[in-house]
């Protein structure tokens, strides 16, 4: 197969100076089979499932990144809803434990992040549901690499208020650090890359693979080329950088499934940015037309752009999976950041935009003392847009002690500054002690 | 697949083909250009019969071309396949 030079250089250029690099390689593994009713027996048999997985994975990523020549950024672990495993035990001290014990194993077998310490509670707790509730801002203040998240919502139940209210309180009683590994969600899908959204889902086999692509600035670079063009070549041009960016995570996908003897699972065709310059997905808007991103014009650009990704992704990736859509966190894309911080972007700008992405209202700090009726509020905002959108949703809030709007919290990695962001001017907001579940909306009985 | 960017000067490829040389590696197919003083040069090369894996001969060609204050960059061929062809 021959390959013109210009065909060539534009992959070297992709590679060499517009940060385009994998973001995560998820290995997700079923722990179910480690449940046991005594915590020592539990924590023994957690060991025995995920050590002979953890011995070969940091390895086969370092052995395709040589091989491809391609930077993998992070390594990942995604296990089995914890509070599964909590059902028997019942006990908050447990899932405690749990969660140290899984921190130690990912920082003695070199896995960045470990995401699933969750709990899906849409419609309801149950007994292991309420233990990891109660352990989560303890179990995440505790450690350093394990994430989680509380699915309050679905299309399929509508939203619950009760864990809504639950979650806006345990965000308030984390670290700025935890709060960062801890997202409430809505329709999350079972085959997430990205944290804190990953888990093991119940329909998956043993273990898989799942790939999280990243790549802004390719896009970027493609849009600042085309000074000129009508939106529909601008889409066009997107989706054909989308493709391939996301053709890599395919291929990475395959060869450390390959290396590992497991199955390759999804690709995540969300194009993740990082707080790195020239690695922002606000900075693709702005080089749209924007003066800001925030200003009037936002949804339209966003939305262009989150079509391009899907449609050119989709055709890149043998399946698509995760979340698939374009992704703005705040704190973590240097250009949202910076329109955070001088108050071009609001909540409700954020809120009307998560309308035409996938992400939500993602890594945005607020004072710690912020009112929790205004925190639960706002994640029920996110929530109703999910289920009435039929699309996965989250909030990701990092409270910041003694802070003010307009503050800057430095979290550093991947992470990036948070900017503080003022929640509401109102303190209490009767609406969301009223408590109960929503019911799914129209999209639900559209389904059948 | 082995680029080679960076300022023109003597011996680049002399450089280069040196190291591919001296591990057993066959140069393939092989593109150089010089546009505005600014050296460019792509190789494909076959490294089954070479004495040193992927990871090694990449690490001996950065040294070398630190050495001659040009950038490489070597990749497998599969990055290539996979976004340029459908």
């Amino acid at each position: 197969m021959r390959f013109e030079p210009e065909e060539i250089g534009e992959v070297l250029e992709m590679l060499l100076f517009r940060e385009l690099d994998i973001r995560a390689v998820t290995l997700s593994v079923n722990t179910l089979p480690a449940v046991r009713p005594r915590i020592e027996d539990l924590l023994t048999a957690l060991e025995e499932v995920l050590t002979p997985y953890l011995k070969r994975l940091r390895p086969a990523v370092e052995r395709v990144a040589t091989r491809l020549g391609v930077r993998i950024v992070t390594v990942r672990l995604a296990v089995s809803p914890v509070s599964i495993l909590l059902e028997p035990l019942g006990d908050r001290d447990a899932a405690v434990e749990i969660a140290k014990h899984m921190d130690g194993l990912a920082e003695k077998y070199g896995v960045d992040m470990v995401g699933g310490f969750s709990a899906f509670v849409h419609v309801g707790a149950s007994r292991g549901d309420r233990a990891l509730m109660d352990a989560l801002p303890e179990a995440l203040n505790s450690t350093a690499r394990v994430a989680g998240f509380l699915n309050v919502a679905s299309t399929m139940t509508g939203v619950n208020l009760d864990s809504v209210k639950k979650a806006a309180e345990l965000v308030m009683a984390m670290k700025p650090h935890a709060a960062a590994r801890f997202a409430v969600t809505a329709n999350l899908p079972e085959d997430v890359p990205f944290m804190p959204g990953a888990y093991h889902g119940l329909g998956l086999p043993d273990a898989v693979v799942n790939i999280a692509v990243s790549g802004p600035g390719v896009v970027e670079a493609v849009v600042r080329n085309l000074p000129e063009a009508d939106v529909r070549t601008l889409h066009d041009a997107v989706k054909r950088a989308a493709f391939k960016i996301t053709r890599l995570g395919e291929l990475v996908g395959r060869e450390v499934a390959r290396e590992l003897g497991v199955p390759f699972g999804s690709v995540d065709l969300s194009v993740a940015p990082s707080p790195k310059v020239g690695d922002s997905v606000a900075a693709i808007l702005e080089a749209m037309g924007l003066p800001r991103v925030g200003a009037p014009g936002t949804i339209f650009a966003l939305a262009l752009f989150t079509d391009a990704v899907k449609k050119g992704g989709a055709m890149a990736a043998s399946t698509i999976g995760g979340l698939s859509g374009a992704f703005i966190p705040v704190s973590e894309d240097a250009v949202m950041a910076r329109a955070a911080a001088e108050g071009s972007l609001t909540f409700d700008t954020l809120k009307a935009m998560a309308s035409v992405c996938n992400t939500g209202i993602d890594m945005v700090g607020i004072p710690g003392d912020a009112s929790p009726d205004a925190v639960a509020a706002l994640i029920a905002d996110v929530m109703a847009l999910a289920v009435h959108l039929d699309k996965p949703l989250g909030v990701r809030l990092v409270p910041v002690p003694g802070a003010k709007p307009g503050d800057v919290y430095e979290l550093g990695g991947l992470y990036g500054s948070v900017a503080v962001v003022d929640a509401s001017s109102y303190s209490r907001i009767p609406l969301v002690s009223r408590g109960g579940t929503a019911p799914p909306g129209v999209e639900r009985l559209k389904k059948g | 697949m082995v680029s080679v960017l960076g300022a023109d000067r003597v011996g680049i490829v002399a450089g280069i083909a040196g190291v591919l040389a001296r591990h057993n590696v066959n140069i393939v197919d092989i593109s150089q250009t010089v546009v505005r003083d600014i050296f460019s040069m792509i190789m494909v090369v076959d490294i089954s019969k070479a004495d040193v894996d992927i990871g090694q001969l990449r690490r001996e060609l950065e040294e070398e071309g630190r050495r001659l204050g040009v950038l490489v960059g070597v990749y497998h061929i599969d990055v290539f396949r996979y976004m340029q062809r459908i």
